[in-house]
C-alpha cells in the first residue's frame, strides 16, 4: 500500500514540473503564494522578471512606485492592514539600496514582507560590476533572513522559505537576491510549500506551570495592570484578549503598535503607555502590584528609565520571541507562545473579577489630564488650529471606521492619542524605527489591500516631503488614500525638544514650504488648504465624502507641544503635563 | 557567581551550513560591542551540522541575551553557553624561529621538551614547533621564546567540548519528524 503511494506521488511529481525560465518561476511561486499584489521598480538586473510581469499582468497587479523606499513602505501598509505579506521588488545596486530603510522599518515593526533584488549576473559577482552591490550583507542585520539565489533550480525552494519565514512566528522582512543568468537560466519547475524549517521554531512551546502561575499572580492582584502591544494583532489573538480582560477585570493599556487591537471606547481600554502615552497608565504602571505585558518588547519609548520601571510590580510577559524575555525587564513569569492559544489558555484559569476601586485611579487620572492637556487640545480656546481638533473632526466624518496612517513627529503622536479605533488594524505608523516618509507610500499599500475601509494619512509638513513622490502612484493607480498634512511650518518634534531641551535655539527646524495644493493639483488630485476653525469641518467631510484621492493642507499653530511627555532617562511616573 | 559579573563563558552554536550565517552572528557581537577573544567555526559530530566556538568574556545576565539573538536566527539550530569548569578546552598555536638558534641555544631544546610543543619541521633556515594546549601555556610558552626572537607566531582559536552530554543529537531526532 505504501509503496504504490509514493509511486503515485512520484508519477504526480513529473507531471507537474515545466520546463519555464527562472525569472517565470518567480511569478509562479508568487501566485502560489497567493500574491496578487506586489510594489517595485524596473532597472538592468531584474528585467527579465518584469518581462514575466507583463505576461501574466492579468494575474498579477505590480505597482510602478516612484522610489524603492516607497515601494516597500508600501508592501508595509498592504501588510499591516491584510496581516497578509507584502512584496516588494527591485533591480540592484541603488534600486535594492533603496530598499535598506523600510527593511529596517519591517525589521523593527515585526512586519511579514518579502523582498526580490536582481543582481548582476553570477560571473560577475564580486567584481564591482555596474550596479553589484552586496545586498544581501548589507540587509543582514535587518532582515529576519535572506538568500542569493545563483541557479534557476534554487528559486522555488528560496520563495517557498522566504514566504514561511516572513509569515510564521514574530514576522519580519526577508529578503531574495536573484542573479540575471538564474533569472535567464531554464529549467524544471516545481513548487511545494515551506511547511518546516529544522533550525527553526517559529512558536515556542508554551509552559502550562507557566501559565497557571500567572493566573495565580493574577487572581490574587490587587491591582493588575496589562500592556499590550502588536503581538495581539499579529497573533489575531484581539477577541481571546479582551475575554481575558473582561473577565478579569483588568484595566489595559497600548504600545503604539498595540492600538486598535480593542476599540479605544471599550471600558477597558486606559489608553496609551510611553513617552507621549496618557498619564494614568504610565503613572499607575509604577503602582501596579502585577503588570501584565502581552506582546510587547519594553522599548525604552515605553519604559521610559529601566532603572525606575514597575520595580514594585511583579511582571508577566507573555511573548513569541524568547529572546524578548528578559532583555530589558526582569520577568517573573514569562509565558512563551502564541498570543491567542496562551490567552485562551489563561482564561479558564482566571478568576472573575472587577477592581473597580482600582479603575477609579485610571479615571482619576485621567479627569487630571483631561483638564490639563486634552481639553485645550480638542476644544481650544485660542485662535491657531491645534492638530487633535483636526483628528477629531475626522473621528467624527469616519465614526471612528478610518485606518489612520500616520507618519513620524508631533501630528503621529497626537493621531495615536485622539484617533477613535474601533476595529483592529487601524493604527498604521512606524513604532519602532520611526521613518520619516512612511506614512504616503503605506497609506497606498494599506488602500489597495482594504479598498472597502477609508484610509487616512496623517503626515507632518517634514516627511510629507521625504516620499511626497508617491503622489505619482496615487495618481497612475487611483488610489483612493486620503492625504492630511498638518503643516505647522517645522520640523515640530524636533522644534519641540529644542524648545524644551536647547533653550529656543532652532536650528535647522523651520520650513519654507511649497505650495501643497498646487503640487496636489498637478497629480490631477482634487486639494484643498483649510486655515481657520470655521472651514475645518467642512473641508474634513468634503474630503472623506470625496470618491477619489483627496489632500487637505490643514495649518495648524506653530510652536504646539505634544504632551504629556516623558523626557528621555525620566521615570514613567515623572511624565509631565506641561 | 554573582549574575552581573563578567567572566569568560564559551559559546557553541549549532548550525545549518549557510555561507551568510557567520555575517549574522558576528554582527550580533559588533551591534553590542562585544568583543570576541575568538572564533572556531567547524564541523560537528553531526553529520550536515556545523559548529561556531565563541568564546566571550561577560556577565551571565549578557551572555543569554546573546544566546537569545543567536538562537533567534533562522538557521542556528541551538546555542549553548558554558563556563571555563564545565568543557574540556584547547588552543594551538605555532611558532616559526631560525634554526641556527635550536643548535646554538641549548635553551630552547629545553623549553620545548618542557612545554609538551612538538617540532613539526627543520630545514637549513627555520623550524616550526607546534602545541596544543590552555591559552596560559602558550602564553608561558611565548614569552619564554619571545627572548630568542619569533618569525612569526600564531595562534588558533579555543576549540572545546563539554563535560556534560549535549542533548543536540537527541533534539535534532526529534526535529526530524
Ligand atoms: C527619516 C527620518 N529623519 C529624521 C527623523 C528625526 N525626526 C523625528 S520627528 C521629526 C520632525 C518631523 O516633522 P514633521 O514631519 O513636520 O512633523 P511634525 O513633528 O511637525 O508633526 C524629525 C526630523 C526621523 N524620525 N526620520
Amino acid at each position: 500500500m505504501k509503496g504504490t503511494q509514493t509511486i503515485q506521488k512520484k508519477t504526480k511529481k513529473t507531471e507537474t514540473t515545466e520546463r519555464i525560465s527562472g525569472s517565470e518561476a518567480v511569478i509562479k511561486c508568487l501566485l502560489a503564494e497567493g500574491v496578487d499584489i506586489l510594489y517595485g521598480y524596473p532597472g538592468g538586473a531584474i528585467m527579465p522578471v518584469y518581462d514575466e510581469l507583463y505576461k501574466y499582468q492579468d494575474k498579477i497587479h505590480h505597482v510602478l512606485t516612484r522610489h524603492e523606499q516607497g515601494a516597500t513602505h508600501s508592501a508595509q501598509g498592504y501588510a499591516r492592514i491584510s496581516g497578509k505579506v507584502g512584496v516588494c521588488m527591485a533591480t540592484s545596486g541603488p534600486g535594492a539600496t533603496n530598499l535598506i530603510t523600510g527593511i529596517a522599518d519591517a525589521q523593527i515593526d515585526s512586519t511579514p514582507m518579502v523582498c526580490i533584488t536582481g543582481q548582476v549576473g553570477s560571473h560577475l559577482l564580486g567584481s564591482d560590476a555596474f550596479q553589484e552591490t552586496d545586498i544581501v550583507g548589507i540587509s543582514t542585520p535587518v532582515t529576519k533572513w535572506n538568500i542569493q539565489v545563483t541557479k534557476a533550480s534554487q528559486i522555488p525552494e528560496a520563495f517557498a522559505k522566504a514566504f514561511y519565514i516572513a509569515k510564521s512566528g514574530r514576522p519580519g522582512p526577508v529578503l531574495i537576491d536573484i542573479t540575471k543568468d538564474a533569472q535567464f537560466e531554464e529549467f524544471d519547475f516545481k513548487y511545494e510549500k515551506c511547511k518546516g524549517i529544522r533550525s527553526y521554531k517559529p512558536v515556542p512551546n508554551t509552559d502550562k506551570n507557566a501559565l497557571k502561575t500567572a493566573a495565580e499572580l493574577i487572581n490574587n492582584a490587587k491591582k493588575p495592570m496589562v500592556v499590550w502591544g502588536q503581538g495581539v494583532i499579529l497573533g489575531k489573538a484581539e477577541e481571546a484578549f479582551k475575554a481575558v480582560i473582561e473577565k478579569a477585570g483588568l484595566p489595559s493599556a497600548w504600545t503604539i503598535l498595540g492600538a486598535s487591537a480593542i476599540p479605544s471606547k471599550h471600558p477597558l481600554n486606559v489608553g496609551m503607555v510611553g513617552m507621549h502615552g496618557n498619564y494614568a497608565p504610565n503613572v499607575l504602571t509604577n503602582q501596579c502590584d502585577v503588570l501584565i505585558a502581552i506582546g510587547m518588547r519594553f522599548d525604552d519609548r515605553v519604559t521610559g528609565s529601566l532603572n525606575t520601571y514597575a520595580k514594585q510590580a511583579k511582571v508577566i510577559h507573555f511573548d513569541i520571541d524568547p529572546a524578548e524575555i528578559d532583555k530589558n525587564v526582569k520577568t517573573d513569569v514569562a509565558v512563551l507562545g502564541d498570543a491567542k492559544e496562551s490567552l485562551k489558555s489563561l482564561l479558564p484559569l482566571l478568576n472573575a473579577n472587577s477592581h473597580t476601586n482600582w479603575h477609579q485611579n485610571f479615571k482619576d487620572l485621567y479627569q487630571i489630564e483631561y483638564d490639563k492637556v486634552i481639553k485645550n487640545e480638542l476644544h481650544p480656546t485660542k485662535e491657531g488650529l491645534t492638530m487633535a481638533e483636526v483628528l477629531k473632526e475626522i473621528n467624527t466624518q469616519t465614526k471612528g471606521e478610518a485606518a489612520i496612517v500616520s507618519d513620524v513627529g508631533q501630528h503621529q503622536m497626537i493621531a495615536c492619542r485622539y484617533a477613535d479605533f474601533n476595529t483592529t488594524k487601524s493604527n498604521i505608523t512606524s513604532g519602532g524605527l520611526g521613518t520619516m516618509g512612511f506614512a504616503l507610500p503605506a497609506a497606498i499599500g494599506a488602500k489597495m489591500a482594504a479598498p472597502e475601509r477609508e484610509v487616512v494619512a496623517i503626515i507632518g509638513d517634514g516627511g510629507y516631503q521625504m516620499t511626497i513622490q508617491e503622489l505619482g502612484t496615487i495618481f497612475q493607480q487611483k488610489v483612493p488614500v486620503k492625504i492630511v498634512v498638518l503643516n505647522n511650518e517645522f520640523l515640530g518634534m524636533v522644534r519641540q525638544w529644542q524648545q524644551l531641551f536647547f533653550d529656543k535655539r532652532y536650528a535647522s527646524t523651520e520650513m519654507v514650504n511649497p505650495d501643497f495644493v498646487a503640487i496636489a493639483k498637478g497629480y490631477s488630485i482634487d486639494a484643498q488648504k483649510v486655515t481657520t476653525r470655521e472651514n475645518l469641518k467642512d473641508a474634513v467631510k468634503g474630503m472623506i465624502d470625496c470618491k477619489g484621492p483627496y489632500f487637505l493642507e490643514v495649518r495648524v499653530e506653530k510652536e504646539g507641544n505634544v504632551f504629556p511627555m516623558i523626557p528621555t532617562g525620566a521615570s514613567v511616573s515623572d511624565i509631565r503635563l506641561e | 557567581m554573582n549574575q552581573e559579573e563578567k567572566q569568560l563563558y564559551t559559546i557553541s552554536i549549532y548550525t545549518e551550513n549557510n555561507i551568510g550565517l557567520l555575517n549574522r552572528i558576528s554582527a550580533i557581537f559588533q551591534r553590542r560591542h562585544i568583543n570576541v577573544e575568538s572564533l572556531n567555526t567547524s564541523p560537528s559530530e553531526i553529520e550536515g551540522v556545523s559548529k561556531f566556538t565563541i568564546l566571550i568574556r561577560m556577565s551571565e545576565v549578557n551572555v543569554k541575551k546573546i544566546i537569545g539573538q543567536i538562537e533567534k536566527q533562522v538557521e542556528v539550530i541551538k546555542a549553548y553557553y558554558h563556563t571555563e569548569d564545565e568543557t574540556i578546552y584547547q588552543e594551538s598555536c605555532m611558532f616559526k624561529i631560525k634554526s641556527d638558534l635550536l643548535f646554538n641555544e641549548r635553551q630552547i631544546q629545553n623549553i620545548i621538551k618542557e612545554s609538551n610543543a612538538r617540532i613539526v619541521t627543520v630545514n637549513k633556515a627555520f623550524f616550526v614547533i607546534e602545541k596544543s594546549g590552555k591559552k596560559e601555556e602558550i602564553d608561558l610558552l611565548h614569552r619564554e621564546l619571545t627572548v630568542f626572537g619569533i618569525m612569526q607566531f600564531t595562534r588558533s582559536g579555543r576549540i572545546a567540548v563539554t563535560k556534560d552530554e549535549m542533548k543536540i543529537s537527541t533534539m535534532l531526532a526529534e526535529l526530524q519528524h
